[in-house]
């Protein structure tokens, strides 16, 4: 199963940032996850929230926000787990889009969220290496 | 000692102009309206025959040509001659996608070229000459218009083209460029390269500049005149009425000398269309005295200014011009080359975006710079970023074939385009340009 990220578009002022996760706060949403991608002009922030919908009407008032679905995975916070995720994307000519990762504690072990070219095919493919994957349920 | 290229005519008595001015207007109007059927058609709506034009005083009897008729009849409407008579085209942009084109015979070829002979004999320009040509070549008419006028004069010609500024210098020094003629923000981005590379004022043998194209202050002259170690002198032209020389700076240097043996100048009140008395500021409208392809009868410039008949200590009978105060519409020079908010917004509803857009316009390292602010919608919107930049390449690139300039496209997410009032601000030009 799918995630849902928002995909929020952020001009890149100063304040800008903040602007949008006061917005989060004030509409009673969580972060579970975040990365930011930036250039000159614009930055593309990207949340995983434990309420999408409701984040997404909140700035929606603000930006632009978008629903990407992504792929998180579960693994072992230990050397040489992202490698084997990748290995088994890679070994099937899967294209990583972009990614991020965060460790929720030496208890719980690491997450990675991944864009990919191709969700379902990345989904059934991990789940066959074992690998776990969320779903929104887990958020 | 003035110097006159075509001395008869350029001190002309007050009389003799009017006289062959009249003989002129009374031809031009006939071989308009006997071959061009687009303002045939506008002068029959206003019930004015070509046997009511007989002296420049009935000129204001003729209806106005502007941008628009030009873009109405693109692109053989306003031609005046069978095509098998014309030898050249040249280029401007219009207000929207489709460009101006003008046509010319080789008789206007050489009315083209002995009026910009005119301007370079104006700033002391003889055989002797070696006349370093950096305006842009091709369907810009600066480079043909001066490189022709060089010629004339006979000067050593340096088709340099406008860019590569360290060829410029190169050629500059080892071929001891005397003269040199591009716009004024070129003259003054070399005059800065040269102080870079260590060299002084005086180490060129450059004396004067004949700078055009775009707007420029008497700060800029300064300190163009500083830096590169001449004297600077302003000229003035427009595709629509063959190209730059339609006047030019003489040695007084307060105002610019109208060619009036070719061009009848008017000005008239931008909104009511009125012609205004002497000294007025107003709108420059030219008519085309014997042209042959593209003979404009009362063309509108947009350009505000005024004209003057003070007489001039060079000698120079011809009305003089002051430099242009503003524009009666919303045409920008960026770089030397004209562009109307209209453009860009075309581009932008073909590209499929919302006109909803801002153009910053400055002035950085005495080069222009263009800004544009788009707002992006929720469907072009991408959570990966090569996307959203490749969506700012492609617009770049399609403003650049539109405008003929590179502008530096930034997406924007939607309302940040900044309103004032509800309405929205288009341009924003933080040049100074004007005095």
């Amino acid at each position: 199963m799918a995630i849902k990220q928002l995909s929020v578009f952020v001009e890149n002022k100063p304040a800008a940032l903040n602007k949008l996760v006061k917005i989060l706060a004030d509409t009673g949403v969580n972060l579970r996850a975040m990365s930011i991608a930036d250039t000159k002009d614009f930055g593309i922030l990207r949340v995983i929230v434990d309420d999408a919908e409701k984040a997404k009407a909140a700035l929606s008032e603000e930006t632009i926000v978008s629903v990407t679905d992504v792929v998180a995975v579960e693994m072992a916070d230990e050397t040489g787990s992202l490698s084997k995720i990748l290995d088994v994307l890679g070994s099937e000519n899967i294209n990583l889009e972009y990614m991020y990762a965060f460790t929720a504690s030496k208890e719980f072990g690491a997450y990675v969220v991944l864009r990919v070219d191709d969700i379902e095919l990345a989904e059934k493919c991990l789940n066959n290496a074992f690998i776990k994957t969320l779903s929104e349920l887990d958020i | 000692m003035a110097r006159y290229f075509q001395p008869e005519i350029e001190t002309a008595s007050r009389e003799k102009i009017l006289e062959i001015q009249n003989e002129k207007i009374v031809k031009q109007v006939k071989h308009v309206y006997e071959n061009v059927e687009y303002y045939r058609n506008l002068m029959d709506e206003k019930g004015v025959k070509p046997e009511d034009i007989k002296s420049v005083d009935d000129i204001k009897k003729l209806p106005f040509l502007t941008k628009a008729d030009l873009r109405e009849a693109y692109p053989y409407g306003l031609l005046g001659t069978d095509i098998k008579n014309c030898v050249r085209i040249q280029s401007t942009s219009g207000t929207t996608g489709k460009r101006v084109v003008a046509f010319y015979t080789q008789h206007d070829i050489d009315i083209w070229e002995e009026c910009c002979a005119r301007a370079i004999v104006a700033v002391g320009g003889t055989e002797e000459d070696v006349c370093q040509v950096c305006y842009g070549y091709g369907l810009f008419t600066g480079g043909p218009g001066l490189n022709g006028g060089s010629h004339k004069v006979g000067c050593l010609t340096l088709p340099m083209s406008s860019g590569n500024t360290d060829r410029q210098i190169q050629f500059m020094m080892d071929l001891g460029s005397t003269i040199i003629c591009c716009t004024p923000s070129y003259a003054a981005y070399i005059g800065e390269t040269l102080a870079e590379k260590g060299y002084k004022p005086e180490d060129n043998k450059l004396k004067a500049g004949i700078f055009g194209a775009e707007p420029w202050t008497e700060e800029m002259r300064r300190n163009i005149e500083k830096s590169l170690g001449i004297k600077a002198y302003d000229i003035y032209g427009l595709t629509e009425t063959s190209g730059p020389g339609v006047s030019f700076e003489c040695e007084e240097q307060t105002g610019m000398h109208i060619n009036e043996d070719h061009f009848y100048a008017e000005i008239i009140d931008p909104d009511t269309g009125e012609v205004l008395p002497e000294g007025s500021k107003g709108e420059l409208v030219f008519t085309s005295l014997d042209k042959e392809g593209f003979p404009l009868l009362r063309y509108r410039t947009r350009d505000i200014c005024v004209l003057s008949r003070e007489k001039c200590s060079c000698g120079r009978t011809h009305v003089k011009m002051s430099k242009p105060m503003g524009r009666s519409d919303d045409m920008l020079i960026i770089r030397g080359v004209n562009v109307f908010p209209s453009q860009i917004e075309t581009v932008l509803l073909n590209e499929g975006y919302t006109p909803n857009y801002q153009i910053v316009v400055d002035r950085v390292n005495n080069s222009d710079t263009l800004d544009i602010n788009v707002e992006l919608t929720p469907e072009q919107f991408s959570d990966k970023v090569s996307d959203t930049q490749e969506r700012e390449r492609k617009l770049e690139g399609a403003m650049r074939t539109m405008l003929g300039i590179g502008p530096k496209v930034h997406l924007l997410p939607p309302k940040s385009v900044v309103r004032s009032e509800g309405k929205a601000v288009r341009v924003i030009d933080n040049r100074k340009l004007h005095d």
